[in-house]
């Protein structure tokens, strides 16, 4: 089940917590992989860690043009690409009364717009081949929205959308195109969360814990796999129960 | 030159799973030919192929028959 021998996956953002965890679980089931990311040192550390079948193309998701490189390279040193894996995202957060025109479009810009030319960059060479699975990674705030995160929230709910339409526009040829929604997953990020912010999260988790990586991982795995064809337009929320949609 | 029109129809009737004497210079691919909009992507992406050419998304945009095809590529092909 679930074997990706042969397939080749970009995953953006790879250089995060949740993006490495994805990246190492693809290539754990036999695909090709190139990271993408702003981090050029932290990716080269990763695809050592992998050894065989790993190339690194670093790229900045808010220039438009290198996205486009990022998605031709990508393409000529895996020979294809199957698998596409929209990771990268950043926050910049701030009650909406004090959030200045740069918060909000600086997250547009990565998180939505930098996803949207990536898929459609992508698109062609997975309508030749009539295969291709696009996973979009968005959040559990896109769904409930977050005091604080109106520009991430925004930017994770147009993900949804976007993911929908094309999942109608791509599906007769093959092409997939769902989301995976985490909830409080155990990153960096949520390291840097209080004691107190942690109980108060947790509070709101039935599970009682907070997610990991790799939890994440294994939607992206299921969702990227042969088995998952019939599946599209989906979210796939992988938050502990936190949110019930 | 007659041998690009000859090359775009058989491209056509491959893709599009048409009878051969339908695809006439007149004909329109979606209205005429049963084309969706994304054959008609996958059609201008097999033409670039086929001829070695780009065709910028604005002149794809006016290409909606048969004809409009053969013209494009007769006044852009490199051969």
């Amino acid at each position: 089940m679930f074997d990706l021998s042969g397939k080749a996956a970009l995953v953006t953002g790879a250089s995060g917590g949740i993006g490495g965890a994805i990246a190492k679980a693809l290539h754990k089931q036999g695909a090709i992989v190139t990271l993408s990311g702003t981090r050029a040192d932290a990716l080269e550390q990763l695809k050592a860690a992998l050894g065989e079948r790993a190339h690194v193309v670093a790229a900045k998701m808010d220039d438009a043009a290198d996205i486009d490189r990022l998605a031709k390279e990508a393409e000529a040193a895996m020979g294809k690409l199957d698998i596409l894996v929209n990771n990268a995202g950043i926050t910049r957060d701030n009650i909406s009364m004090r959030m200045k025109d740069e918060e909000w479009e600086k997250v547009l810009q990565v998180n939505l717009t930098g996803t949207f030319r990536l898929t459609r960059a992508a698109m062609r060479g997975m309508m030749k081949r009539r295969f291709g699975r696009v996973i979009n990674i968005t959040s559990i705030v896109g769904v409930t929205g977050n005091p604080g995160q109106a520009n991430y929230a925004a930017a994770k709910a147009g993900l949804i959308g976007m993911s929908k339409s094309l999942a109608q526009e791509l599906a007769s040829r093959g092409i997939t195109v769902n989301c995976v929604a985490p909830g409080f997953i155990a990153t960096p990020m949520t390291d840097a969360l209080t004691d107190d912010q942690k109980k108060a999260i947790l509070g709101r988790v039935p599970a009682d814990r907070l997610g990991t990586p790799e939890e994440i991982a294994s939607g992206v795995v299921y969702l990227a796999s042969d088995e998952a064809g019939y599946v599209t337009g989906q979210t796939l929320h992988i938050n502990g129960g936190m949110a019930m949609i | 030159m007659s041998d690009i029109a000859e090359r775009v129809k058989k491209i056509v009737v491959e893709h599009l799973g048409v009878e051969a004497a339908q695809v006439k210079e007149d004909a329109k691919f979606i209205d005429d030919l049963g084309a969706d909009s994304l054959d008609t992507v996958e059609l201008v992406m097999a033409f670039e192929e086929e001829f070695g050419i780009e065709i910028p998304d604005d002149a794809a945009e006016k290409i909606q028959t048969v004809g409009d095809a053969i013209g494009f590529i007769k006044g852009n092909a490199k051969s």
